[in-house]
Parts: structure tokens; C-alpha cells; sequence
């Protein structure tokens, strides 16, 4: 009996670890279903090279594509248009613990996301380190026990597990930290602090946020943010003052614009971790959407078979009919040709 | 308006300098040299704690990187790695890593050139003070490792707690105490600045005997809120950076105090040029939580006189992350070494 008891609380707890079903579904409804093509054997790796968790993926101008990803160690990789390796970036770095986003600038520079160090890394399109921001915390202070009490107090230089960056049209820098603060830094294109939103409280207000989890930056300078736990995106203008908040579209698990004269924006509710019961029914699927809301359609669904989603928590969407996604739990990156003009409205 | 903004800037500048200042000191022009070091694609720099040159110019660098880890499954936590030791020569080119997988090697603080070429690194975590020869070979050793640490690290942190447990840490011996810098007399005499943990300067003749140690915690003069970086001039008088207590501490070679510097801010990298007629350098380096204060570098007599100053804090080229390490051989052209922006620079000044 006691053993039932503890399986039951345990079963308990887990339902309660997470969202509500239905917080998980997306409000929208009778949105078009785009249809798509994965690429078969996109990325092609070396015999001995394995990807882990695929959580970072970006291309450049010339399509070569980079994946940051949790292996043994975090590594960076680098493929060319094709899929080939060409090499790998960043191999011992001080800067590499526990990847979470990798995004590539107009320049082409590289930009490394790292939650496990706190260091946000601008790499030369090379992969020769050109700016650090944040701190790693000192190795020096020894096995340091792990924190559980309210959140320290942000501070304009150090990150507090960050998650993603982004750039205007003024190589102003973007940064959404993270998971123990709850904010968007803007610093200036030569790494100084310009302003805050949010602070190392979450919440539920326009400009407050609970896990900011990513961001991405349209050519007026406005900051979408995955606003996740609060299950929304927020828009910021170029000075991170509040403007809109979509929370139509699931989860705000990770948010890219596209490039070009006309851009659009992909928002993915991922399906959560943990593959819990009925969740994969009602999430995985990624909306493209135009920058002021409008929904214009989705695709994908939750899997773990090829040309599904397990997790998706990186699109790169340079090319709004080319996504590269990145997926946590099949340690897998797709590239997604989307066929927009055979979209048709489906009721689901 | 928008003209008047670099006004303003300044005139915020100049109100943000030090009640203490009396005269303003003198700007160096100066220039930063375009990638001094062409590293592998295979190597990265980490935190940049010492740069260091010997008399042929080439060029040493002490680094935190890699990654520090603990091992599991032990019968104690045992924990290994995270710095690296490499050679560049007068060009910049990549030469070779000198201690790979060293025990010695966790958290990297500085290296400096004695005038016979040894390389010397100090290791704060390992509390290691290492004399390799010119080969890169292991030459002498001052203190000693924690066998093993503590899980978790007792809040109440000290000599117990850091250097874990180690007999001695902090006693008057060569047991350190996250040390931070070596530096040599005329007669070989060696000079440990100990450091973070203690607050101490302990002194050992050539062959490592120890000799004396001098200082403890404390704000008076002769002690050390922080022992951060040392250097002996050609008379043997010995230059203590104080960091805590922003200071420059000047001892005679058997440990009594003559003076101190209070007008430069946070000493925490020094360096004393060679010659005759020799100059310090001291770098008022800003926390590494912050670029919009400090980061300047001192040019000083030995007397404590102010020649001038370069720099600030920040993450450009001729800005300054938190430098930990400067390298004064040639009196005009320093080699930086930099936490906050894991790299260094080559300076020209002019």
C-alpha cells in the first residue's frame, strides 16, 4: 500500500511539474496546414561524430549551416550548403558548457548562446573569438553548492543562464536571460549597456517575462521575445518598451524572423520535454505568421519519426520557404522546404 | 543638441574621477596591435591571468580554459584541469603548449620569465608556484595541491575550504593560499604574493628554502586586504599590489615597509621595466562584472610619481577586460593579459 501511495504522489508530482494540458494548446484555430518536405540525410557527419542535443542551429549568407549542440562536451559544428562537415569551432573553449542558441549576424559572424558558462561569444565567420559577454563563474570558488533561494539581483554584465541573441539594423545587441533572470538586455555594438526589460523577478506584465527563452529582431528593430512560461511572445520596440503580446500560438519555446523585404515570423509550440501523456496531440507544430500577428499557417506535429518534431528549440528561417530546425530529445536538425502556395484551410 | 553630447560625456568623465586626483594625469597615446597572436584552429584562449615574454621576445600565456572538472565515483571528489600554458614566438606564432594535463594546472593566475628564461606559473587553485626550465621542463616546485575538495564548498570559505584542508595552508611555509604572482631579487631570492585566500608575502631563497613571510589580513600598512600582483626593482625593494585596499605596498627585501601608493586604484596586474633608469606599471582594472568603470593602466616612477596613464575598461581594441597581467620588457611595447575578454593585446606607446 505504501508503495502504491509513493507511485501515486510520484505520478502526482510529475503531472504537476509541468503546464496544464490545455495551457499547452494553441488558442488559434482553423489555421491553414502548410505543407513540407524534410530533406533527406541533410546533414551529413563523420564516422565517430554524433550530435547531442541539437539545440542551437543557424545558417550563414553563404548557407553553410552551424549546429551547437550538447554533446560530450558543448560543440559547435560547422556544414557547408550541402550538408557536408567542413569543421568544428570553438574546441576546448573556456565559453562552452551547456549550449543553448547559436545565431549568425549580417556580417556573418557567429554568435554562441552558452547556459552552462553564462558567455554569450561573438566568433569571427573564421571561428576566431572577436567579443565575450558575461562571465563564466569562477572555477576558483570550488564545487559550489547549487542555488535554490529567490534570484540574485541582475547585473548589467553578468548572465544568469541566457538564451539567445539577436541584432538590429544598428548591430545594437539583443539578449534574452534567461532562466534565472527574466529579462532582455540591449547593449551597443561594441558590448556596452544600453538598457534592461524585465528584471531577475518574472512576471506576467507586458515587459516582464517568466523564461525568456529566445528572441529575434526585425529590420525596424523590434524584439520578439518567447516569452515561455507565460505561454506568449512579446514584441519590444528598439528601446525594449512594450508593444504587443501574441498568446494565440502555444508556448513561446523559440521565435525567428525572416529575412528580406518581407518578413515573417516563425513561433514554435513545442511539444514539452518528458513526452507526457496526450501532449503530443495538441503541440509540435510551428505557426508562420506575418509581424503584426496574422497567422498564415502551420506545419509539423510532435514525433519522433523523420519530418516530425521532437522538441524543436531552434529555427533558422533566413529563407522563409528553407527552416532548419534543431531538436532537443532526437538529438536531430531537419531542413524544412515549405510548399506555402499548396496551403489549404484544414479544421482540426 | 547633438553636438553638445561629447561635452557632456566629458564633463561626466571629469566628475566621475577620483575626489583624491589633484592634477589631472597625463594621457599616453597608444596603439593596439592587430591580432599579436595567431593561435591554431584548435586552440582557444580562456580567461587570459598571465602573458608573460622572455629575453628572445617570445611569448607565454597562462589561460583558464578547457574545462575544469570533478570526477565521480571516487572515494573523495577530486578535480583536475582548466589551464593551459603556451609559447608564441616574437611574431606571434604558435610555438608549443608547455604542462599538458599538468597537476598542476586547474585555474591559471600568472607566469613571468626569471632573467635566466625559466618559466614560472602561478595557479590559484592548485595553490602551485611551478619554475619550468627554458625546456619546458618541470624545475621546481613551491607548495602543494589539495589531494581532494570538499562537496560542497563550505560556505564559510578560508584555507580549509579552498585549499582543502591541506596541513599547513596559510601557515607561515609554502603552503598557499590561492597565491598570485612571483617575482625574483638580484640574488635569486623568490618573492610569492599569497594571495587571495591568505594575505601574505612569503620570501624563499633560490634553491626554495624558505626564508620569511610577511603581512596578514588587515588594512594597516605592512598588511594586505588581497596580495594580487608583485614586483622587485633592480635595488630589491619588493611591490606589493594590494588590491582590496587599492594600494601599492612598497617593502625592502626583508620585509619592511618603506611607503605606499594610493592614487592608482585597484593594482592588480604590476610590472617593473629593466634598465636603468626603470618604470611600473600598474593597472587600475575593473571588476569583471562591470566595463564602465576603471580598466585605466599607470605609468609611474618607482618614487610613486605618475608619468601617465592609457586606456579604459571595455571590449574593443585599447580597451581593457579586467587586465590581470602586463609584460613591461620593452618599455614602450606591453603585453596585456585580459580576464573579461579572453585575450591579449600587444601595446605600442607613444
Amino acid at each position: 500500500m505504501q508503495r502504491c501511495l509513493a507511485s501515486l504522489s510520484a505520478v502526482a508530482l510529475m503531472l504537476c511539474a509541468g503546464p496544464a494540458l490545455a495551457q499547452l494548446k494553441a488558442k488559434a484555430e482553423n489555421v491553414p496546414e502548410i505543407p513540407y518536405d524534410s530533406v533527406p540525410n541533410f546533414l551529413k557527419l563523420p564516422a565517430g561524430e554524433y550530435l547531442g542535443e541539437a539545440v542551437g542551429v543557424a545558417t550563414n549568407s553563404k548557407g553553410h549551416t552551424f549546429v551547437y549542440h550538447r554533446s560530450a562536451t558543448t560543440r559547435l559544428f560547422e556544414f557547408d550548403q550541402n550538408g557536408n562537415f567542413l569543421k568544428e569551432i570553438g574546441k576546448g573553449y573556456y565559453g562552452f558548457e551547456f549550449a543553448h542558441s547559436v545565431r549568425v549576424d549580417a556580417e556573418d559572424n557567429i554568435w554562441t548562446v552558452d547556459e552552462g558558462s553564462n558567455v554569450v561569444t561573438k566568433f569571427s565567420p573564421e571561428g576566431k573569438v572577436l567579443m565575450v559577454l558575461g562571465r563564466r563563474p569562477p572555477a576558483v570558488l570550488g564545487p559550489v553548492a547549487t542555488y535554490t533561494g529567490p534570484n540574485l539581483p541582475a547585473q548589467k554584465y553578468i548572465f544568469c543562464r541566457p538564451t539567445d541573441v539577436g541584432w538590429d539594423p544598428q548591430e545594437d545587441i539583443f539578449i534574452s536571460d534567461g532562466y534565472c533572470n527574466n529579462r532582455v538586455v540591449k547593449y551597443d555594438k561594441n558590448g556596452r549597456f544600453l538598457a534592461q526589460v524585465g528584471s531577475e523577478k518574472a512576471g506576467k506584465e507586458p515587459g516582464q517575462f517568466n523564461l525568456p527563452h529566445g528572441l529575434s529582431v526585425d529590420g525596424q528593430g523590434n524584439v520578439y521575445v518567447a516569452d515561455r512560461s507565460n505561454f506568449r511572445y512579446q514584441v519590444l520596440d528598439n528601446n525594449l518598451k512594450p508593444k504587443a503580446v501574441y498568446d494565440n500560438v502555444g508556448v513561446g519555446w523559440t521565435v525567428c524572423v525572416s529575412q528580406g523585404p518581407h518578413q515573417y515570423l516563425f513561433a514554435s509550440n513545442s511539444n514539452p520535454n518528458g513526452n507526457r501523456p496526450g501532449s503530443w496531440a495538441i503541440t509540435g507544430e510551428i505557426y508562420k505568421m506575418e509581424l503584426d500577428g496574422t497567422i498564415l499557417g502551420r506545419f509539423g506535429h510532435a514525433s519522433k519519426e523523420f519530418g516530425g518534431f521532437q522538441v524543436v528549440h531552434m529555427m533558422d528561417c533566413r529563407n522563409p520557404n528553407e527552416i532548419v530546425v534543431g531538436e532537443i530529445e532526437s538529438w536531430r536538425v531537419q531542413k524544412l522546404i515549405l510548399k506555402p502556395q499548396a496551403a489549404k484551410a484544414v479544421t482540426r | 543638441m547633438k553636438c553638445h553630447l561629447p561635452l557632456l560625456l566629458t564633463a561626466a568623465v571629469l566628475a566621475a574621477a577620483p575626489a583624491g586626483a589633484q592634477t589631472p594625469v597625463p594621457e599616453i597615446a597608444f596603439d593596439s596591435a592587430p591580432n599579436p597572436l595567431a593561435l591554431p584552429d584548435d586552440i582557444y584562449l580562456g580567461e587570459t591571468a598571465g602573458v608573460a615574454t622572455n629575453s628572445k621576445g617570445d611569448v607565454f600565456v597562462f589561460t583558464r580554459t578547457g574545462h575544469p572538472t570533478v570526477s565521480l565515483g571516487t572515494s573523495r571528489t577530486f578535480a583536475h584541469g582548466g589551464s593551459r600554458l603556451f609559447e608564441f614566438d616574437r611574431t606571434g606564432k604558435f610555438v608549443r603548449e608547455i604542462g599538458q594535463n599538468s597537476y598542476g594546472f586547474m585555474y591559471a593566475q600568472q607566469v613571468r620569465i626569471d632573467p635566466q628564461d625559466n618559466i614560472w606559473v602561478v595557479d590559484q587553485q592548485t595553490n602551485y608556484v611551478i619554475k619550468f626550465d627554458p625546456e619546458g621542463r618541470v624545475a621546481m616546485l613551491l607548495g602543494r595541491k589539495a589531494e581532494a575538495v570538499t562537496v560542497p564548498t563550505p560556505a564559510a570559505r578560508g584555507p580549509q575550504a579552498i585549499a582543502g584542508g591541506a596541513p599547513g595552508a596559510g601557515e607561515q611555509t609554502d603552503l598557499f593560499d590561492r597565491p598570485t604572482d612571483v617575482a625574483w631579487d638580484g640574488a635569486g631570492n623568490i618573492y610569492v604574493a599569497d594571495g587571495l585566500g591568505n594575505a601574505r608575502v612569503a620570501k624563499f631563497n633560490k634553491n626554495g628554502v624558505f626564508i620569511k613571510s610577511w603581512g596578514a589580513k588587515g588594512t594597516e600598512q605592512g598588511n594586505f586586504g588581497t596580495a594580487r600582483s608583485i614586483a622587485v626593482d633592480a635595488r630589491g625593494s619588493v611591490y606589493v599590489g594590494d588590491g582590496a585596499n587599492k594600494r601599492i605596498e612598497v617593502f625592502d627585501s626583508d620585509g619592511n615597509f618603506k611607503t605606499q601608493y594610493t592614487n592608482v586604484g585597484n593594482p592588480q596586474a604590476l610590472c617593473i621595466t629593466p634598465g636603468p633608469n626603470q618604470f611600473l606599471y600598474s593597472s587600475n582594472s575593473n571588476p569583471p562584472n562591470d566595463i564602465d568603470v576603471a580598466g585605466e593602466i599607470y605609468k609611474m616612477r618607482l618614487d610613486g610619481s605618475i608619468v601617465g596613464k592609457f586606456g579604459r575598461a571595455g571590449k574593443l581594441p585599447k580597451e581593457f577586460g579586467t587586465v590581470n597581467a602586463i609584460d613591461c620588457r620593452n618599455e614602450n611595447t606591453l603585453y596585456v593579459g585580459e580576464i573579461g575578454n579572453m585575450r591579449v593585446q600587444k601595446l605600442t606607446l607613444r
